[in-house]
């Protein structure tokens, strides 16, 4: 009896603290996002941001998106061909990039790479009283640190996402036409009649949210790391496995508010 | 400035010192079981030098981030010129943070930015100075501090343990503060640095006419750079007197802790 009351216990403690993380981690958004339109928002770190996450993530997703477009051709067309069904390989490339693959494999590089670089910045800054002395020299943490990390990331990744899209499908095309023996005009056209403008909005809107997943998560893990440089450690790995983990979870809810009327 | 304003701003600071620039009573903050402040007690003079002492890990840097408010005390009552911090708006405290410059123990320089911009940080983020002005402004400061203008372009990672502690406080008087909290300026440097911080501190404390309050594990450094002492122990005050008498005291801990001798009341806990 008394184990069973043990477990019941367990439970509600691990329930309420996770509504009480879920609590302080909304909290923290919205005081991030509120020093986005309150005056004097620091345009120089968002800059460096931008760059650190627009232009230097470029290779990295774009490799992705490229291969990820060829092997996707491949794949349909050894499945396609035995339904003698090789001429829906353009489509489905386009569709499958633009809707999904595009943003959610953008996402997870872009999670391992900025978010975890966010987490260890500004995980460090904390046990290093780097913070606090932001405090004690006029800057708001939030201000100065968080909030132009949300804002860079949620422009940076649909503009990532674009150049993923073109790339993937750029992949698709390549290994179907030079391999796969597609005309080249032909396989334009499959491809540009099927895509419609809310495939690739709905792809946007994708990148979006992820972006400010990631930042969420890199930020708010860094910011309440404790414990030297073990706990740095930790809440980078916290960071990239909470951000990877809700930009799946997310994908499936917003392809469900934009696709299943 | 004339006499006249000089006199006027002296006898200002005279009427000041009858209320303490700082003022504690009953201090108490405790992490997860563990008591570290038990009922802190303590005055600091406007315009004078506060030095505390104690053994490390006796909560000396908690007190500095509980008055700066970067610590929530569970108890007690800390006044700033005579007034409760936790009744003020949080414009008010950024208000008395504005005038408040601090010396963290280990530095806290923010490393992805150059020194000439960590030290004109609070000037830039308060719109006092331009970027273009800064960079002069932080030659004149670093030249306070006794270092080259040419340091100002360099990254803190660049910088030796000495001179991380020297822009840090540079940092921490750029602004021209009232008040100003040196936590162990001089721990981990040579005695000759540790002398010439000390000297800094003095210089800048009574250029600016600042309220000092600073933590050292150093005597010498304790009777150099303070009017007053007090020494915490197990998370309360045991002892406040003037700093020139530290070492004589009669106080069986504070000449215990002064002369560095291992037997006396205060037992390091080796064992339990
Ligand atoms: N943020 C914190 N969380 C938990 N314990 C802390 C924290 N800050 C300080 N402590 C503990 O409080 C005690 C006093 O710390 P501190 O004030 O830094 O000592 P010192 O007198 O050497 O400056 C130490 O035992 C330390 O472990
Ligand atoms: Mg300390």
């Amino acid at each position: 009896m008394t184990r069973f009351l043990d477990f019941l216990a367990l439970i509600g403690r691990s329930l309420l603290s996770t509504c009480q993380s879920l609590g302080g981690v909304a909290l923290f958004a919205l005081a991030g996002l509120s020093h986005v339109v309150r005056p004097h928002f620091p345009f120089r770190q968002f800059g460096r941001h931008l760059v650190e996450i627009g232009y230097f993530s470029l290779p990295v997703v774009a490799l992705t998106a490229l291969f990820t477009g060829m092997v996707l051709a491949l794949q349909s067309f050894t499945g396609f061909s035995r339904f003698n069904a090789e001429s829906a390989i353009a489509s489905v490339v386009v569709l499958s990039v633009t809707r999904e693959l595009g943003p959610v494999l953008a996402g997870l590089m872009v999670a391992g790479r900025i978010g975890a670089a966010m987490a260890a910045e500004i995980g460090t800054m904390r046990v290093t009283d780097q913070i606090d002395a932001l405090t004690t020299l006029s800057t708001d943490p939030m201000k100065y640190l968080v909030a132009p990390r949300l804002l860079a990331a949620m422009v940076a990744m649909p503009f990532l996402v674009i150049v993923a899209d073109i790339l993937g499908v750029f992949g698709g095309f390549l290994v179907g036409t030079v391999k796969l023996g597609f005309v080249p005009q032909l396989y334009l056209v499959r491809t540009f009649d099927v895509l419609q403008t809310m495939d690739v909005v709905s792809g946007l809107v994708k990148a979006a949210v992820f972006g400010f997943l990631i930042a969420l998560m890199g930020t708010w893990c860094g910011y309440n790391s404790k414990g030297g440089a073990q706990g740095v450690g930790q809440a980078t790995t916290r960071a990239v496995v909470a951000s990877s983990i809700l930009i799946l979870a997310l994908d499936y809810v917003i392809t469900e508010a934009f696709f299943s009327r | 400035m004339t006499p006249f304003d000089q006199e006027a701003e002296r006898s200002v600071k005279q009427q000041a010192g009858a209320v303490p620039k700082i003022r504690l009573r009953g201090l108490k903050k405790r992490f997860g079981g563990k008591v570290v402040l038990d009922g802190v007690d303590l005055d600091v003079r406007a315009g004078h030098s506060m030095v505390i002492l104690g053994g490390s890990g006796s909560g000396k840097s908690v007190t500095i981030k509980c008055i700066l408010g970067l610590i929530q005390p569970d108890e007690g009552l800390i006044e700033i010129d005579g007034k409760d911090v936790s009744s003020m708006s949080p414009e008010e405290r950024a208000a008395i943070l504005d005038r408040t410059g601090m010396l963290f123990q280990n530095g806290a320089l923010f490393d992805s930015l150059p020194v000439w911009e960590n030290v004109c940080f609070k000037l830039l983020a308060q719109r006092r100075i331009t970027r273009a002005a800064a960079r002069d402004k932080a030659a004149e400061v670093l030249a306070q501090v006794g270092l080259a203008a040419s340091v100002g372009d360099l990254s803190p990672s660049e910088l030796s343990g000495g001179m991380q502690k020297r822009v840090a406080l540079a940092r921490a008087v750029a602004a021209q503060p009232d008040i100003i909290f040196f936590d162990e300026p001089t721990t981990g440097l040579d005695p000759i640095m540790g002398a010439v911080i000390d000297g800094l501190i003095v210089d800048c404390v009574k250029k600016l006419g600042a309220t000092a309050f600073s933590i050292t594990h150093d005597m010498a450094s304790a009777r150099r750079i303070g009017d007053d002492a007090a020494m915490i122990h197990k998370g309360r005050i045991v002892w406040s007197g003037p700093a020139a008498s530290l070492g004589d005291t009669g106080n069986a801990m504070v000449d215990q802790f002064a002369r560095g001798e291992r037997e006396g009341p205060i037992q390091m806990e080796l064992r339990k």
